[in-house]
């Protein structure tokens, strides 16, 4: 579970968005959807301490980020990363447990066994001697989620996942995004594609430069909080057909 | 062949050429290991700046008459930390405050050695002068090549991770910052150590030239770190050889056997495949195990 609270974020002092209040709850997939730059990477990053806030803060459950911060785990957006890095996917994958190592223990056959485990889960443990460039977009985002599962991580924190990726890696991920919550961890989504929010999501955070609507998707996903948050144009595009329906 | 023979009968005889040696690999190991952690992490330039910008710390030491090492770390630290600070706290990007920065500190160094009166020193300290390593410099070498060692093999999750995804490092908590500072640090001392061999101008060839090479070659962090220490130790022997051989300076000899390793590494390398023929039919394979994965799946 994780509280934010009056947190306001500021690049050069331009506002990104301004005393913004969300809950993300423990046992539930919740999305964040909202145009380019609505500031939805930025909330992530805010969370997780990335970047610095002008003001407020975040709670996670009575806790502050530096307590729970082995806890957090987070799948970045893969086009910030240099693929020529000489490291095979299983070492990939045990820089997860580099958290709890903590400095001057490397890691040992126990924590290569739960990144092959891991590997195993996702569906790649024949690929543990590729070098990362030789593997598919989905196949990459897939071992991505292999180092957060061997994090053993409470809070999971997913950067456009589905972006560039296959049905197939897509899927893989969806199972495993669904064990997580049924296992009561809370995850975060940050996701663009709005045909498949009301498969994918318990919970929908709508944002632009602000929080538009937070809530159940049944209740939030709806043609008045898309226009609000996109455009009028877009909430015809994807609400017509419902309301054709019911008409 | 002759000169061969010629040069390993003026090893044994000769403690200069033994010390000159003994530098030249524990040099050519250092450079390789820091080095390859420098190009990963896409800080050739920063590499470039910070022996650079020891020149002017090297001249107070030499005036105040305390350890080169001292001196020159102090000002090497000084230089990272105003790069990242001008480049922190002003629009200015990263390489252009690398620019101000080291060439700042150059000339600051041109001035202060010429204000010490040491005329010669300055073109040892520039170009290198290896056959003129006295004990007490040997003995600095080895102490610089143990802290490399040990920062290396104790750090090396620490340093995989920060080079490779340094922001995945900040949210488990890692302070990259000292991380950072601390490879600035380390760098400095090898620069300092390699300004014997190689002098400062071409400091930055020893840390890039040896780990470029065995990026060439090699998909792992450990293989690359033992091949680039290598390439380092090669070079330095192999240079150290025509400079005694055919009169040339130590820095430039080392230097262009280093880059002729790189340019053979080039050609021949898998990874760099430079013939198109080995090109096309990696791409082919890559293409059909692509196929066959997805028709398995």
């Amino acid at each position: 579970m994780l509280t934010v609270k009056n947190l306001t974020v500021a690049y050069a002092d331009t506002p990104v968005f301004a005393d913004v209040a969300v809950h993300f709850n423990a046992g539930k997939i919740t999305g964040i959807i909202g145009p380019n730059g609505a500031g939805k990477s930025t909330l992530i990053k805010a969370i997780l301490g990335l970047i610095k806030v002008q003001s407020g803060a975040v709670d996670f459950s009575g806790k502050t980020l530096k307590e729970v911060q082995q806890a957090i785990a987070y799948v970045e957006q893969r086009k910030d990363l240099d693929l020529t890095f000489p490291i095979n996917v299983l070492d990939l994958v045990l820089t997860g447990t580099y958290g709890r190592l903590g400095l001057l223990k490397s890691p040992g056959k126990k924590e290569r066994q739960a990144a092959y485990d891991a590997l195993e889960q996702v569906g790649l443990e024949a690929f543990t001697k590729r070098q990362i460039s030789q593997l598919s977009g989905g196949q990459l985002q897939r071992v991505f989620v292999a180092r957060a599962i061997v994090q053993q991580a409470d809070i999971m924190i997913l950067d456009e996942p589905f972006v560039g990726i296959d049905m197939k890696s897509e899927q893989e991920i969806m199972t495993i995004l669904n064990q997580w919550r049924d296992a009561g961890k809370t995850l975060i989504v940050v996701h663009h594609d709005l045909n498949k929010v009301s498969n994918y999501f318990d919970e929908l955070v709508v944002m632009n430069h602000g929080i538009i609507a937070e809530g159940p998707v049944e209740e939030v996903y709806t043609a008045r909080n898309i226009e609000r948050a996109f455009s009028a144009d877009l909430s015809n595009v994807l609400f017509a057909t419902k309301e054709g329906a019911s008409a | 062949m002759n000169s061969l023979i010629e040069f390993f009968n003026a090893l044994g005889k000769y403690d200069f050429l033994q010390s000159a040696l003994v530098t030249a690999i524990m040099v050519g190991i250092m450079s390789g290991l820091i080095g390859s952690f420098i190009i990963l992490r896409g800080m050739s330039l920063m590499g470039d700046a910070i022996s650079h910008a020891v020149l002017p710390g090297v001249a107070v030491a030499y005036m105040l008459g305390v350890n080169v090492m001292i001196g020159a770390s102090v000002f090497g630290i000084i230089a990272a930390l105003l790069i990242g600070f001008v480049a922190a706290n002003s629009k200015i990007k990263t390489d252009t405050s690398i620019g101000v920065v080291f060439s700042a500190f150059y000339a600051l160094g041109f001035i202060l050695i010429s204000m010490a009166e040491s005329a010669t020193n300055l073109h040892h300290i520039l170009f290198g002068n290896i056959l003129a390593v006295s004990d007490s410099d040997i003995m600095t070498t080895a102490i610089v090549l143990g802290i490399v060692v040990m920062f290396v093999v104790l750090f090396y999750k620490e340093l995989l991770i920060t080079s490779f995804d340094n922001t995945f490092a900040k949210t488990y908590g890692l302070n990259t910052t000292a991380i950072h500072y601390a490879l600035m640090l380390v760098l400095t001392l090898v620069t300092v150590s390699a300004l014997q061999t190689v002098g400062i101008i071409l400091v930055v060839a020893m840390l890039i030239t040896p780990a470029a090479t065995a990026f060439l070659w090699t998909d792992r962090l450990e293989t690359m770190l033992v091949m680039s220490a290598s390439v380092g130790v090669i070079s330095s022997i192999t240079g150290l050889y025509f400079s005694f051989t055919l009169n040339w300076a130590s820095g430039p000899a080392i230097v262009l056997v280093a880059a002729v390793l790189f340019a053979i590494s080039f050609i021949f390398s898998p990874k760099q495949a430079f013939f198109s023929f080995s090109k096309r039919q990696r791409t082919k394979e890559a293409a059909a195990t692509q196929t066959a994965e997805e028709i398995v799946r």
